[in-house]
């Protein structure tokens, strides 16, 4: 993740702030679309599609990354299907219910603010999404935490690692770990990284860090134009809430 | 119990917001004056913070879905690090958290965010801690046996019993601000019977979980925890108005849940107002007839607000309301010119990014 937030693009050079804006402003819109509005909302899908191809990452990345996710986030109206009963629509002689359509709608709104959202960070990173919130005068305990807390869990994953090794090196053939040792597991590890955190926190009060991280000035590309790109792509996602798209072109095509 | 984006209409995702706002500004003013107190300053705590976040992040990682309510069960630690850091650092740490895991590991929404640090940490580390835990701590129970032993007891009973109740609590404002934003087809009823259920289970590992943990802390190293065994030497005396306040969200919150049950019928709404004291309703909700009026004006007014904060109104095509068809069916050969652009975006894009590549870096 870091390394594609590390990347440079068009979108990766954009102020943090410019982009928590759009991907905040297009999951709100998005989040907005009636249940019904199945062909409204499938516009929406340009935005990140767009994103991702100016960005130069991959969409598949996206899936591949958050393929655990996914599931969960369409299971969301799974059971629509069986409430909402009433027909919208034949297709020849299959019936499609209203339940299908809400389904369908909610798993897109689920899929595309994901998208969004993979997107404002793979392009942005932590430390960029820190200093937008610091701009929108986030109090400095909680970015500062953030990016603390960000770094730690790397460091607990690996003192994790180190005593499930050291547990089943002593307690060979067992698989897992007792239920009678979770405690004792959970509070030496709390303990262990507790002690290591503190080193080193104080040697970071050490090398003169007082509560909060300066980082060097951001060689981006011009506010200006980040500000620009924000507002427009703003106006555009608020068109295609206000006209239904598709329908329009339906009708050009009709006519 | 991490709800995604699409579970949350704007205007109840933008009230959690702001309520979660406002509980985070208390808690960071809170942390600030004890700054000035005490000699445990924020800058002392931060690295214990981070730590728990990460460890609590680590906890939740594991989780599992509840089908079709577009929500997760897991572990949620609110507790946890309550009784380690106290509720103010604690709810700083589950916010951290919770961005995390929606920013990084897409766990919850963005726009949800709001609502899930309210459902899962809200809950645990002020309900729980000032309702529950702390009342514990400093009774008299238990009182027969030496100190020890009666703090060893007190840290069981209290971390299950506030595992499962703030996590009822949790469940249940899930359910709550899902069915407040119309979103589920999910019945009121039946989306509580399949939440709570599981989540008393979990609530019920998470206790045992929890008081394992503190009971290790609380064998090596007790001064971790604050609370336990300070009935006596602590001056600190714990706020009437506190509880009350308490109280009355939590009132609200379940208040508001249970008047839109009989606001999700067309006419449960007429059914709730009238008549329905005779036949024993309120009692049947287990309220009485005063707070049950007061419950349903405070799910009228937040009803109110969330009108005036959806920022867009869910019916923009006025028409289309008697026939759904129309937005959904409209335009397919449209949809299919979107779906050729979407295609023809992906190519080219793909062509850009190969020489984009290509080039030396």
């Amino acid at each position: 993740m870091d390394q594609l937030a590390a990347r440079s693009s068009m979108i990766h050079n954009m102020t943090p702030l410019s982009k928590l804006w759009i991907a905040v402003f297009y999951i709100l819109v998005t989040v907005s679309f009636h249940k019904y509005d199945i062909s409204g909302l499938f516009v929406m899908v340009l935005f990140p599609l767009l994103g991702y191809q100016l960005s130069y990452i991959p969409v598949l990345t996206c899936f591949h990354k958050l393929r655990v996710v996914m599931p969960l986030v369409c299971a969301v109206g799974l059971l629509n299907p069986f409430y909402d009963r009433q027909i919208l629509l034949t297709v020849g002689t299959v019936g499609i219910s209203a339940g299908v359509i809400s389904m369908l709608t909610l798993m897109m709104k689920g899929v595309f603010c994901l998208m969004m959202s993979f997107l404002l960070v793979a392009t942005t990173g932590i430390t960029g999404i820190c200093s937008a919130l610091r701009q929108i005068r986030c109090p400095e305990v909680i970015t500062t935490l953030l990016l603390l807390t960000y770094r730690y869990i790397s460091l607990l994953l690996e003192e994790v690692s180190t005593m499930t090794t050291a547990y089943h090196l002593r307690a060979p053939g067992q698989k897992g770990i007792r239920m009678s040792a979770w405690g004792s597991f959970l509070g030496q590890l709390i303990l262990r990284s507790m002690d290591r955190a503190q080193g080193l926190y104080e040697s970071m009060m050490l090398r003169g860090f007082h509560g909060e991280f300066h980082s060097a000035a951001e060689n981006k590309g011009p506010r200006a134009v980040s500000a620009a790109v924000s507002v427009i792509c703003s106006i555009c996602v608020l068109a295609c809430r206000w006209y239904n798209i598709p329908a329009l072109l339906n009708s050009l095509v009709m006519f | 119990m991490h709800m995604a984006d699409a579970l949350l209409s704007p205007g109840v995702a933008a009230t959690m917001y702001a309520a979660t706002a406002v509980t985070a500004g208390i808690s960071i003013s809170r942390l600030r004056k004890q700054e000035k107190l005490e000699v445990d300053p924020t800058a002392v705590k931060l690295p214990t913070m981070a730590v728990m976040s990460a460890l609590v992040f680590a906890g939740q990682m594991i989780n599992y879905t509840i089908p079709g309510t577009g929500s997760s069960g897991h572990l949620c630690g609110g507790m946890m690090l309550t009784a380690l850091l106290g509720p103010y650092a604690g709810f700083l740490s589950m916010i951290v958290v919770l961005t995390i895991q929606c920013l990084f590991f897409a766990d919850g929404g963005l726009m949800a965010l709001g609502a899930n640090v309210w459902n899962m940490a809200f809950y645990g580390c002020f309900v729980g801690y000032f309702l529950i835990y702390l009342p514990i701590m400093r009774s008299k129970l238990f009182s027969g046996r030496d100190a020890k032993a009666a703090g060893r007891l007190k840290i069981i009973l209290a971390s299950i019993l506030g595992c499962v109740i703030t996590l009822q609590l949790g469940a249940f404002s899930v359910v709550a601000e899902t069915s407040l934003s119309g979103i589920t087809e999910l019945p009121f009823g039946t989306f509580c019977g399949i939440m709570l259920p599981i989540h008393l289970a979990i609530g019920l590992v998470e206790g045992l979980i929890t008081a394992a943990v503190l009971l290790f802390v609380y064998e090596t190293r007790p001064e971790l925890l604050r609370d336990v065994n300070t009935a006596e030497t602590d001056g600190k005396h714990w706020s009437a108005v506190g509880t009350l306040v308490m109280l009355a969200v939590v009132a609200l919150v379940v208040g508001g849940g249970l008047s839109l049950k009989a606001s999700s019928k067309p006419d449960g709404l007429e059914w709730s107002i009238f008549g329905n004291a005779e036949e024993g309703y309120s009692a049947n909700m287990g309220l009485d007839e005063e707070s049950y009026g007061v419950e349903s004006q405070a799910a009228a007014a937040a009803q109110s607000i969330q009108e005036k904060t959806a920022f867009l109104p869910d019916y923009a095509f006025a028409g289309d309301e008697e026939n759904p068809a129309g937005t959904s069916v409209s335009g397919i050969a449209g949809s299919a010119i979107v779906a050729i652009v979407a295609a023809l975006i992906c190519v080219i894009g793909g062509f850009f990014r190969k020489k984009h590549e290509g080039l030396p870096a």
